[in-house]
Parts: structure tokens; C-alpha cells; sequence
């Protein structure tokens, strides 16, 4: 029950849409259209899921006293504060110019947009400490840079607009991105395609079985 | 300890007051600066400016306020040159933050005159269907069935009752589609489920980080073009003939790019000059 | 300078503040921050989900599900009863909440392995499609085309650099000799991919850095025209 059941859950699922594939018609595009229509409905299960496990970890502190439990006291009441406006506002939660709006507009905005620019500093002192020309292969990592960098914002263009159309820093960084870069991605990409597809199938096979835990 | 050694022991803190002032000083200036056109950014906007009055076009806000300064700018463009042709969009997310920003957006765009005096209506000219969770397996059912993805928009009226959603049944009645993606699930979702399974037509907008990972995409014309983080948002603004705020920003763009640089020299002569040193010890 | 009196926006500019005052260093006025954000965040999600996804498409179809029994009985065409089906979403989604209870919690296997079939089942295709066969087919291009020779060096590159860089990726042969060469010539241009990544990334981490400046600056001290 406790493996036999999930693996033969996921094979039945698995190649039933991968047959939808190929077969997109009934029954498999029914089938396949039912199982997608579930997964949505799981999906958000799977979130309440790791929103309840936060708030389990946040109330156990508190409970227990443990070291920061006063900021686990903020995140209940911020989480309980978004839910109670956002349940009482009704299904137009989201429309502007409502409290949850008000509160989306100037708590949950300035948090989030704060919390990815401070990356900016960090970024920029990584640069100055680590990003050297030690070999070959640095060095071309860093030039490359160099010339997206600048090739991107007009001050690439000012310093170069004495040069003929076509070999400016825009130009260089464009040729850049649309040939070696795309390559080097295109080989990445094709490497993690192959990755997948082989994980997948293993999965599907119930060769791969990691994901049932250690039990 | 040398000068050099020094230098390269600086305090964090000291980049981090000089990235600051790089940032915030040149929002003080209204510089006009000029833009390059690259031809990813030229895509969308020449397949936007080609669909005809009344074509439906579909725009996905995958994206949170923590990429709000680069793909805002872009969707406010992007809905602002739509309206301005007649296009009639239909709006979703598949981030749950996506159609709050659609609404914010929207907000701006609306309340601009000359898309206020075409008196455009909810419902009819445009829609928010508004977030369903499940990432690209929304994305396959959209394909085959719009309806059943979204049984209501994102104020609870069911889709069935909405005049704009009637004859939309699945991307062979969708013009064009247009993400906004900061990740997963986002562009890349888009290309694998929209673009290779059902044939749509797709362009995107992306943030900076995520804009190299999709050159292969557009190399291989799974996309029609991109616009990649801030300056992709100045290059549609400048090719709308609407500089707004993506264009003011470059020049602060462009400050912070040559700091940066300044620093990765400095930190580079450091390490040479210290170079031997720090081999005899 | 013209501050704003609206007090939503001198809290925005404040949680700004308190999230920057991280760069001097871990302090409680930025744990505050980082509480309360993790905490809006779950918030939001969650109020977000209920509305859309429960109410929205799980209780909704349920209720015509019902409807449709209750007024047509057992007449009613098949696809009016595939409404009903969202109730097995809904048991499989609740079991996977049972992982919270860890006497039970195996049960939540069930659910997980349908999510991990349907991925597996998706992505087996999609990633084969789009990023396998897609880009090989894209990459096998004229090495040589009259007339163009910009178009002839990016078809070499990218026909060269794709190959080398896949050959990068292989570790099944010791990368030496002819191998190890085209491998070297492989890691090159990857270097110039993370490169021009790592430049598109500043540029990322700067627009965002802006957009809160302009925040600070405009609309809460008023400062900028």
C-alpha cells in the first residue's frame, strides 16, 4: 500500500499522457484533460500545504518560547491580517482600490520589491571580490560581461558611437547573445532536455523512486 | 599593508554607499539618452502593430512585485499599444500576484486620455480571468478547453456570461499570446505547451536574469521576440513613440553598469598588483 | 521636497528602509520585515488560492455536478458529469494536507505520485519537443551561405559551440586528446553564455534597485520631479 499504490499511480498517469500525445483524442484527451483539471485542484492543496506546515513551525516556536519567537508572532498576525481582509472582502478581493489592494499596494509590494533590490549591493560587491581574470576561461567569462554590460545601456553607445555602424558596443553584444551565448544555452538546454526526459521515464517506470521518501 | 591590499579589503559597505548614490542620483536628472533597437525587441512590436483591429491577443502576467521596476514598464506598453489598435485582451496569471498586477496596470493605462476616450469596456474590449494554480498543466488546458481552465474570471463571474470569451474556446482563437514572465512557471512553460502543442503565436517579456535563457527560443522562432528586463521595456516604449519610465530609468541603468565595471577593474589591478605577494607568503 | 501624507505609503517606505538596513547588518528592525513579509506572502497565497481555485473551480463545478444530478438525474450526458471529478481533486488534495499528521502521513503519497506522473508524463514530451528535438533540428544549419558571410560565422558558431558545449556535458569518456579539446572549446563558450548571463543578471538586480530608489525618492519624500 505504501509504495505499490503511488507507483502504480504514477505510471498509470504518466503514460496515460504521454499516449495523449499521440493519440490526442477520446479517450485519452478526455482522460488527460481530467487529470489536469485535478492537478490544478492538487497544486493549490500542495500550497495550503506549505502555508500550514509555515504557520505549524511559526505557532510550535511561539509555543515552545524558542529563540525569535516575537517575529513569529509577526508573521502569524501578517499572515492572519491578509487572510481576514482578503476573505471578508469577497471574490473582488483583488479589485484596485479595495483593503486588500491597500494592503497588497503598501505591505506586500514595498516587502517583496525591498527584499529583490537589496540584491543589487550584493551583486555588485560579489563583482569587485570574486569576478577575476585568474585564467582563460575567467577571462572570457569577463569580457563577455563586460560587453553585455555595456553593449546594453546607452553609455555602451556614447563611448563607442565614433566607431562604424555595426561594430559598436550594441552591436557586439547582440552578436554575442544572438550566436555564442545562444549556442552555449542551446547546449545547456538540449543537456538538461536529455536529463529530464530520461528522469522522467524512470520515474514513470518506477525506477526512480526517491520521491516516495526513505520508508 | 600595501595600498592595494587594502583595496582589496575593503568594506562591503563602502561598495554598497557607492552603488546607492549610482542609483539614486541620476533619478534626480532628466537625461535624454539614445536607445538602441535590437531586432528581439522589434519582433513584438511588429507582430503586435501587424494583427488587425479586433484581434484577440492573451497576456499572461507570470511575474511578482519583486520584478515590478522591469516588467511593469513592459506591460504597460505592451497593454497600452494593444488598446491603442483595438485588440481585445484577455488577461491571466499564473502567478497569483499576476492579476493584481494586470489590475495595476490596467489602472494606469485606462486613465490615460487617449485610451480613456475610447470608453473601453469590462467584460467587452477586455477581461481578467485571474489566477489558476497547476503552471503549464494550465497551459495545456487552456489548450484544449479556455472554460474549463477558468470557469470564472477573477471576480466570480463565469466565463460563459462574459461577451468578449464567447467564440474563445482555445489558442486557435487567440491571435497572439504575450507573457510576462519572472520564472517559473513562465515563458518557457509558454514556448513548450502553447507555442509546440497547440501552435500559438508567442512573444514574451522577461526579466534580465531570465532573458539569455530564451535566446535558443527565439533562434528557433518558438518565439516572435523579447523583451529582456528594463532596457527591452525602453526599446518598446522609444518604438511606441511613448517614452515613459523604462526610458527615464536608463540613464541610472547606465550609471549603475559602469560602477559595477569600475569595480571588477579595481578589484582586478588589486589582485595583480598583490599577485606575487600573496605567492612568496 | 513634498512628503506624502498618505500613511500607507510612509509604511511601504518604511518596510523599504527596514529591509536595506540588512546591508549594515542583521538587526531586529529588519527580522521584523523579514517576518512580516513571510507572513503576508503565505497570506496572500492563500486568499488568493481560496477564491480562485477553491470557490472558483472546485466548489463551483461540485455545485454543478449537483445540480445537474438533482435536476436531470442519470439522463444527463457524460460531460456533465465529469463536473463531479473535481471531488476526486479535492480527496487527493486533502490527502496530501495528512502529511502534516506524521502517523498518517503516508497517505499524502498517493497525491504526491499523481503530481509526480502528471509532470513526469508532461515534461517527458515537452522537454523531448521543444528543448531536445526543436533545438537539434535548429542546429543543424548550412555551414556555408553565398553571399552572407554574418550569417555563414553565426551559423559556425552556433553549429560549433552547441556541439562543443554538449560535448562538455559528457562525462562517460575522460576528456583528453581530440575529445578533451572540443570539451575545452566547449567550457569557452559556456564561459561566454554565464558571462553575458552574469551581465543581464546586474543589469536585472540594478532595474530593481531603482525601482525602490524611485519609491524612497519620489513617492514617499517627494523629492524627484
Amino acid at each position: 500500500m505504501r509504495r505499490e499504490v503511488p507507483l502504480t499511480i504514477t505510471a498509470i498517469v504518466g503514460f496515460t499522457l504521454i499516449i495523449a500525445y499521440f493519440v490526442p483524442h477520446a479517450p485519452f484527451s478526455d482522460v488527460r484533460d481530467l487529470f489536469s483539471d485535478w492537478f490544478m485542484v492538487i497544486a493549490a492543496f500542495a500550497i495550503y500545504l506549505g502555508i500550514l506546515n509555515l504557520l505549524k513551525i511559526n505557532v510550535d516556536k511561539v509555543y515552545k518560547k524558542r529563540p525569535g519567537w516575537g517575529f513569529s508572532i509577526v508573521t502569524i498576525l501578517g499572515f492572519f491580517l491578509f487572510v481576514y481582509i482578503g476573505i471578508r472582502e469577497g471574490r473582488d478581493f483583488g479589485e484596485f482600490g479595495t483593503r486588500y489592494y491597500w494592503l497588497y499596494d503598501r505591505i506586500y509590494y514595498p516587502l517583496m520589491a525591498a527584499m529583490f533590490a537589496i540584491l543589487a549591493f550584493f551583486i555588485a560587491s560579489a563583482s569587485y571580490r570574486a569576478f577575476r581574470a585568474r585564467n582563460l576561461e575567467a577571462t572570457i567569462l569577463l569580457l563577455a560581461a563586460f560587453f553585455v554590460m555595456l553593449g546594453r545601456v546607452p553609455i555602451g553607445y556614447y563611448l563607442t558611437t565614433w566607431l562604424p555602424e555595426g561594430w559598436r558596443m550594441g552591436n557586439i553584444a547582440d552578436w554575442i547573445m544572438d550566436f555564442p551565448q545562444t549556442a552555449g544555452q542551446r547546449a545547456v538546454m538540449i543537456g538538461i532536455a536529455l536529463g529530464i526526459v530520461s528522469t522522467s521515464l524512470r520515474v514513470i517506470l518506477g525506477i526512480e523512486r526517491a520521491f516516495l521518501g526513505g520508508e | 599593508m600595501g595600498f592595494f591590499e587594502k583595496l582589496l579589503k575593503i568594506d562591503r559597505r563602502v561598495i554598497f554607499i557607492f552603488i546607492a548614490i549610482a542609483i539614486a542620483l541620476p533619478l534626480f536628472f532628466e537625461v535624454t539618452m539614445h536607445i538602441d533597437i535590437t531586432p528581439v525587441v522589434r519582433g513584438v512590436y511588429d507582430t503586435v502593430e501587424a494583427l488587425p483591429s479586433g484581434s484577440k491577443v492573451l497576456i499572461s502576467f507570470d511575474y511578482d512585485p519583486g520584478s515590478m521596476p522591469e516588467l511593469q514598464p513592459m506591460a504597460e506598453s505592451v497593454l497600452r499599444h494593444c488598446f491603442s489598435k483595438d485588440l481585445k485582451l484577455v488577461i491571466m496569471g499564473l502567478w497569483p500576484q499576476g492579476p493584481l498586477q494586470a489590475n495595476w496596470a490596467l489602472e494606469i493605462i485606462l486613465n490615460e486620455p487617449d485610451i480613456k476616450e475610447k470608453n473601453l469596456k469590462y467584460g467587452i474590449d477586455y477581461v481578467n480571468l485571474g489566477y489558476i494554480a497547476g503552471g503549464e498543466v494550465v497551459i495545456q488546458r487552456l489548450g484544449s478547453d479556455i472554460h474549463a481552465a477558468f470557469p470564472a474570471d477573477y471576480y466570480g463571474t463565469p466565463i460563459d456570461e462574459i461577451p468578449l470569451m464567447k467564440g474563445v474556446q482555445n489558442f486557435s482563437n487567440i491571435d497572439f499570446v504575450y507573457n510576462l514572465s519572472a520564472g517559473y512557471p513562465g515563458t518557457t512553460e509558454w514556448v513548450q505547451f502553447a507555442v509546440d502543442r497547440f501552435h500559438a503565436k508567442l512573444g514574451a517579456g522577461n526579466t534580465a536574469v531570465q532573458a539569455p535563457l530564451m535566446y535558443p527560443y527565439i533562434n528557433t522562432g518558438q518565439l516572435v521576440g523579447l523583451l529582456g528586463g528594463m532596457k527591452g521595456a525602453a526599446e518598446y516604449e522609444i518604438l511606441a513613440k511613448r517614452p515613459a519610465r523604462a526610458v527615464r530609468y536608463m540613464f541610472g541603468q547606465g550609471v549603475s553598469h559602469a560602477v559595477v565595471i569600475f569595480f571588477v577593474i579595481v578589484g582586478n589591478i588589486a589582485y595583480f598588483a598583490t599577485r606575487k605577494k600573496r605567492k612568496e607568503s | 521636497m513634498h512628503l506624502t501624507p498618505d500613511i500607507g505609503i510612509w509604511i511601504g517606505g518604511l518596510l523599504t528602509l527596514g529591509i536595506f538596513s540588512f546591508l549594515y547588518g542583521d538587526n531586529p528592525y529588519y527580522k521584523f520585515c523579514e517576518a512580516l513579509f513571510i507572513g503576508v506572502s503565505a497570506g496572500h497565497w492563500f486568499v488568493t488560492l481560496f477564491w480562485t481555485v477553491f470557490v472558483a473551480k472546485m466548489i463551483r463545478n461540485v455545485e454543478i455536478g449537483l445540480n445537474t444530478f438533482i435536476t436531470q438525474g442519470f439522463s444527463a450526458g457524460m460531460a456533465d458529469y465529469m463536473h463531479w471529478s473535481y471531488i476526486f481533486g479535492g480527496i487527493l488534495g486533502f490527502l496530501m494536507l495528512l502529511r502534516l499528521f506524521p502517523k498518517i502521513g503516508w497517505i499524502s503519497r498517493w497525491s504526491l505520485a499523481f503530481v509526480v506522473g502528471t509532470t513526469s508524463g508532461y515534461y517527458f514530451i515537452t522537454y523531448l519537443v521543444s528543448n531536445g528535438l526543436r533545438q537539434i533540428q535548429r542546429t543543424i544549419l548550412p555551414l556555408y551561405v553565398h553571399g552572407d558571410f554574418y550569417t555563414t560565422i553565426g551559423n559556425l558558431i552556433i553549429i560549433v559551440g552547441t556541439f562543443c558545449g554538449l560535448t562538455y556535458f559528457f562525462f562517460s569518456k575522460e576528456h583528453k586528446g581530440t575529445f578533451g579539446g572540443l570539451a575545452r572549446l566547449g567550457i569557452w563558450f559556456l564561459m561566454i553564455t554565464f558571462g553575458a548571463s552574469f551581465g543581464y543578471t546586474v543589469m536585472s538586480r540594478m532595474s530593481l534597485l531603482i525601482g525602490r530608489m524611485d519609491y524612497i525618492f519620489g513617492t514617499w519624500l517627494g523629492m524627484l520631479g
